[in-house]
């Protein structure tokens, strides 16, 4: 399989990027190119021009400051996955990049590659939900910031502009008593490869009593979806098993719930409510932890 | 477009289109064709290379993204005379039946020990996650590479599962 021909930029800084973005309409911001590059040997996209960010200095960085870690466009799963800070402070988002694709795929595919590509079998989209990351949005025109959940609007729709890039993603980072988790179940039975649902789950704990909570669904809706439901129910509990069950019960509750060619809608608020489970249980393991290591 | 890139070690330039997939670059343009080209989809692995250390499947990477790298195919590796302590133990431990799906499974094996000699059979198996192998039920690529890990510490071989194959006699028998 071959993709269309394409013209190919290879630019040297941000701003040429953008310039060619603006200039030439259709054009694509190529990465990691892992879901970018099938979709042009498959035909279902011919972009006339792909800016190739590769050679743009810096952007492959991690940097850990005040309001977070912010992630650079060229970061890959990879980078993420095995990210000492990311591991320790942004769970939930570390285990999702680990268990994304196969080792191949996390050592080219980027972490805002995904989150711009909005595919509603990713992983990265639902532990960037629960954990509040903060969109860096650039074009010629101006810059942007958005927050996550104004972000995702449909399968494989995202709020971006066509000349904007995705630049930067910050995460805010766990303190004391915090802690996520992600859990998935992959169409291939183990925790790699796309998800048939996934559970993203941040909780935090203030004299042993969960005061905040937010779980977020992979593969589900259209789109990564918020399950308030849960974190209603959580919050003010003591996050005994127990009230981690009944919370957990309610992950497929107002969800419209879109079956595909690996789950019906059962199955998926099934695999909703058990993920859950899984994920809020050890997010309030690594909580409780945090609170003893601090 | 001009790509500069260091191929197994030697450094080579050549003129490509910016469509070009990396595997048909290797395989075409450069005669390589140890790396397979299996499902052309990103799932299989065959076209499994190193670029820049780490494994990567070349079906699905540009040959202009390898412009001022170092990419490793299999034929880079080591020779019939001297194999690379991977291939070594594929055959040791007959990790292959058809073959077709070895270049890869080597290439990530050997990206996988580079980063760390020391693996646990489960590890091994997490690795080959991005590999598909339709014949061997993958036990003995995992004896194979497990095998090759020691190696690397400095462990003697280990005894493969099945006898060794003996050519017959050069007079026929």
């Amino acid at each position: 399989m071959f993709p269309r021909p394409f013209e190919y930029a290879s630019p040297a800084s941000l701003d040429e990027a953008l310039a060619h973005l603006a200039s030439v309409p259709g054009s694509r911001v190529l990465a990691g190119g892992m879901s970018l590059l099938p979709m042009m040997k498959l035909r279902v996209v011919g972009p006339p021009m792909l800016v190739d960010i590769a050679a743009i200095p810096g952007l492959g960085d991690v940097a850990v400051g005040d309001e977070g870690a912010a992630i650079g466009p060229n970061a890959s799963q990879r980078d993420v996955a095995c990210h000492p800070v990311l591991n320790g402070r942004a769970t939930a988002l570390a285990e999702a990049a680990s268990w994304t694709g196969d080792p191949q795929v996390r050592n080219r595919g980027t972490l805002c590659g995904s989150l711009a590509h909005a595919d509603p079998s990713a992983d990265q989209p639902a532990a960037m939900l629960v954990l509040g990351g903060v969109l860096e949005l650039r074009s010629s025109r101006g810059d942007r910031t958005m927050p996550i959940d104004d972000f995702f609007r449909d399968a494989f729709t995202t709020a971006m502009e066509p000349d904007e890039m995705l630049t930067s993603v910050t995460v805010p980072l766990a303190t004391k008593s915090e802690g996520s988790a992600y859990q998935k179940l992959g169409r291939r039975g183990g925790r790699s490869g796309f998800a048939i649902a996934g559970s993203a789950a941040r909780v935090r704990l203030h004299d042993g009593i969960v005061s905040d909570a937010s779980v977020a669904l992979t593969a589900v809706s259209h789109r990564p979806v918020l399950a308030p439901g849960v974190a209603d129910a959580l919050v003010g509990s003591d996050g005994s098993a127990g009230a981690i069950r009944s919370a957990a019960a309610r992950a497929a509750d107002d969800i419209a719930i879109v079956p595909d060619l690996h789950g019906s809608a059962a199955y998926k608020a099934h695999l909703a409510r058990v993920l859950t489970e899984r994920s809020l249980t050890t997010a309030i393991h690594r909580a409780r932890q945090s609170r003893e290591v601090a | 477009m001009e790509v500069v890139i260091t191929l197994n070690g030697d450094v080579v330039t050549d003129d490509v289109p910016p469509h070009r997939l990396l595997v048909h670059y290797v395989r075409l343009d450069r005669g390589l064709t140890g790396t397979k080209i299996g499902c052309e989809t990103s799932y299989c692995g065959a076209c499994t290379v190193l670029v820049d250390g780490r494994a990567v499947k070349s079906c699905t990477m540009l040959a202009v993204q390898a412009d001022g790298r170092e990419v490793v195919t299999v034929e880079g590796l080591g020779s019939i005379e001297q194999p690379h302590v991977v291939q070594e133990c594929f055959s040791v431990h007959h990790g292959l039946q058809c073959g077709y799906c070895t270049p890869g499974m080597v290439m990530t094996a050997v990206a996988l020990l580079d980063d760390s000699p020391s693996v646990t059979r489960h590890e091994i198996r997490e690795a080959l996650d991005g590999n598909l192998c339709r014949c061997t039920g993958y036990e003995t690529i995992v004896d194979a590479i497990h095998d090759a890990s020691g190696r690397m510490r400095g462990e003697p071989p280990a005894a493969p599962v099945w006898p060794s194959f003996s050519p017959p006699p050069a007079d026929g028998g």
